[in-house]
């Protein structure tokens, strides 16, 4: 495999092989869970319990960000007295935890996914509906097996 | 579905998805949506596919038919500006300065809330992408369907024990999550959809259903409350003998009031105390009139979403934590996907006006006269006969935008006659990891069926015989 120095690199370096799309996992209801079953494309890249961190992390990331508890019914009802016009001002605690997710999912791609040549794709961007991982292929190189590092030899376009 | 049978494509033709193509083909130049990238980045909500109307460079978002949303605020602002002028000077005086305050505050709340849940999206999904949307199609292949109806789209999950069907929505190409509706009158999925409610111009949904149900209740308050001061107003003007039409020559403002609240106050609390025995419950609108939950199957389907808990069901839909708007409405349009999405629908490949038969480089380019085209594909398939497919094809999946077909090379089609030919863009599908375009060209002449695949980079084309 071979390895690239930044996502910067990445991106321009490799090719855009495939991409798996991790689905929503519904058996607990409408809180957003996805699917941590390993898919088959990935097998070659990365190891399993990696990729089974990453979506079990984002999961309780998620749980986190939608508990009902004393304080949403706090903040939900002082939004309320106020005609939710605090809502305008502050930010909520969701989005606190996306900017939370987005730095997490940002380090994984530079820490664990990049260097294999995957890179995640925030939830967020696709509507909350997918995990997309985009699985990357070295333009030098004809398929997913090890090769040197291509990076020298990528022609601009 | 194998490499093998597409062999016929040229094999260099197979640069990624999102390459712009080579622009040797003179037909190709507006055709295949790589644009240039423009000069003035556009914002998402610019390119919003949905039918939704969109203010103060996409703060505001309202449905395009905006209703009775403009009447809605016209009685609101009537009623309560005749209140403040009419009523209260004549009450304060008499009985006590609070009236005017409880009004206001009343009329405030409703007044915001009416705006929040108008202009609020309320938890529109954004369409998949069109990789996400070819891979879910993909896992509807491996299923094996084969048949050439539209098979019914559906796919079952577990939900708290009980089984819960998830359709496809056919408009934004992805499987409904649960408790989400396609509204028609938006063109869009939206979550845990309650009603497109006319009244506020816009759906009623996960986001906004907060906003949505104080407005009702604090609407239903402020009319009672008009209603009652109006009421004591005239009562005690027409005390000592003077009669209610004088009461009425002296303030006619308040007979104007009375006849709305009087009208609206019973309908508006009767939505209020609906709409409280769905927040108790966890229900939707939606799910309440089609009766989802009620065993109607006989089974004994409970509500799965339901917390069994009055308090918590409350708190769950009023006091949860409110979630992010998915479709990111300010967001700029990067280049490459405003050229590839945008594209999507309104392209064609433009063809000669000659019809010839050419093989280039091992596969089939067909040309011909284009007469017509039409966008709906189950009409053109009403048109033609029932035409069964040539035994070894498959056609491995349908939509009405979409079809992909498989079949063996040796069953292309060589004859080439001037077609008069109605003509229908399919789509862009996906097989085996490279792109293709893919479209039915129906010959009234010879009464058969044509499908063309394309590869993207416009190398080769191949086409099938369906009689």
């Amino acid at each position: 495999m071979s390895s690239f120095h930044n996502l910067q690199e990445l991106r321009h370096s490799a090719s855009l092989a495939n991409k798996v799309f991790i689905q929503r996992d519904y058996s607990e209801g409408t809180t957003c869970r996805f699917q941590t079953k390993f898919p088959s494309e990935l097998e070659s890249r990365i190891e399993r319990t990696l990729f089974e961190d990453t979506v079990k992390t984002l999961n309780n990331f998620y749980a986190e960000a939608e508990k009902i508890g004393g304080q949403s019914y706090l903040e939900g009802c002082l939004a309320c007295a106020t005609a939710y016009l605090i809502f305008l001002c502050m930010e909520t605690r969701y989005e606190k935890v996306l900017k939370k997710i987005a730095k997490y999912i940002q380090e994984q791609n530079e820490k664990i996914y990049a260097p294999r040549g995957l890179l995640i794709t925030d939830p967020i961007e696709r509507g909350m509906r997918v995990i997309e991982i985009s699985i990357y292929e070295d333009r030098g190189s004809s398929g997913s097996s090890s090769g040197s590092s291509s990076v020298s030899d990528s022609t601009a376009r | 579905m194998k490499s093998r049978e597409y062999q016929q494509i040229d094999p260099q033709a197979l640069p990624t998805p999102v390459r712009t193509p080579p622009h040797d083909h003179p037909q190709a130049d507006g055709g295949d949506g790589r644009k240039e990238p423009r000069r003035t980045p556009r914002r998402k909500w610019e390119v919003f596919p949905g039918k939704n109307r969109f203010f103060c460079d996409g703060r505001i978002m309202m449905a395009r038919q905006s209703g009775v949303f403009p009447l809605t605020l016209g009685l609101i602002l009537v009623t309560s500006g005749l209140f403040f002028i009419f009523d209260c000077p004549f009450l304060v005086k008499h009985l006590t300065g609070c009236i005017p305050a409880i009004g206001g505050v009343l009329f405030v709340f409703v007044l915001v809330t009416l705006l929040q849940t108008s202009f609020t999206d309320p938890g529109i999904l954004p369409r998949a992408t069109p990789e996400e949307a070819a891979d879910v199609e993909r896992q509807i292949d491996d299923t094996g369907n084969t048949s050439y109806r539209p098979p019914p789209r559906t796919k079952e999950v577990l939900i708290n024990q009980q089984v819960i069907k998830l359709k496809y929505c056919f408009t934004c190409k992805m499987f409904r999550p649960p408790r989400t509706s396609h509204c028609s009158l938006c063109d869009n999925c939206v979550e845990r959809f309650d009603h497109h409610c006319p009244w506020v111009g816009n759906c009623v949904g996960k986001r906004n259903y907060r906003f949505f149900y104080t407005f009702i209740v604090s609407l239903s308050f402020l009319t009672a409350f008009i209603f009652g001061c109006v009421t004591t107003h005239l009562a005690l003007r027409a005390q000592g003998g003077k009669g209610l039409v004088f009461a009425l020559k002296e303030s006619p403002g308040s007979a104007v009031e009375l006849a709305i609240c009087f009208f609206s106050v019973w309908s508006i609390l009767g939505l209020s105390g609906f709409h409280t025995y769905l927040v108790a419950s966890n229900l939707t609108t939606n799910e309440d009139i089609k009766g989802s939950w009620s065993g109607k199957s006989g089974e004994g389907v409970t509500n799965p979403y339901s917390h069994k808990n009055i308090f918590i069901n409350c708190c769950s839909v009023l006091c949860a934590p409110m979630p992010p708007s998915l479709i990111d409405r300010r967001g700029l349009v990067p280049a490459e996907e405003s050229a590839q999405t945008g594209g999507m629908d309104t392209e064609r490949p433009k063809l000669n006006n000659k019809s010839e038969m050419n093989v280039v480089g091992g596969s089939l380019h067909l040309v011909f006269d284009v007469q017509e085209s039409c966008s709906d594909f189950s009409l053109l398939l009403n048109h033609t006969k029932t035409v069964p497919l040539p035994a070894r094809s498959l056609v491995a999946c349908y939509s009405p935008n979409t079809v992909s077909v498989c079949f063996p090379v040796s069953e292309c089609c060589v004859k080439v006659t001037p077609l008069c030919a109605v003509f229908q863009l399919l789509s862009k599908v996906c097989i085996d990891h490279a792109f293709y375009w893919v479209w039915l060209v129906e010959s009234i002449k010879h009464s058969c069926l044509y499908v063309f695949i394309r590869h993207i980079s416009w190398k080769g084309t191949v086409c099938l015989l369906i009689k």
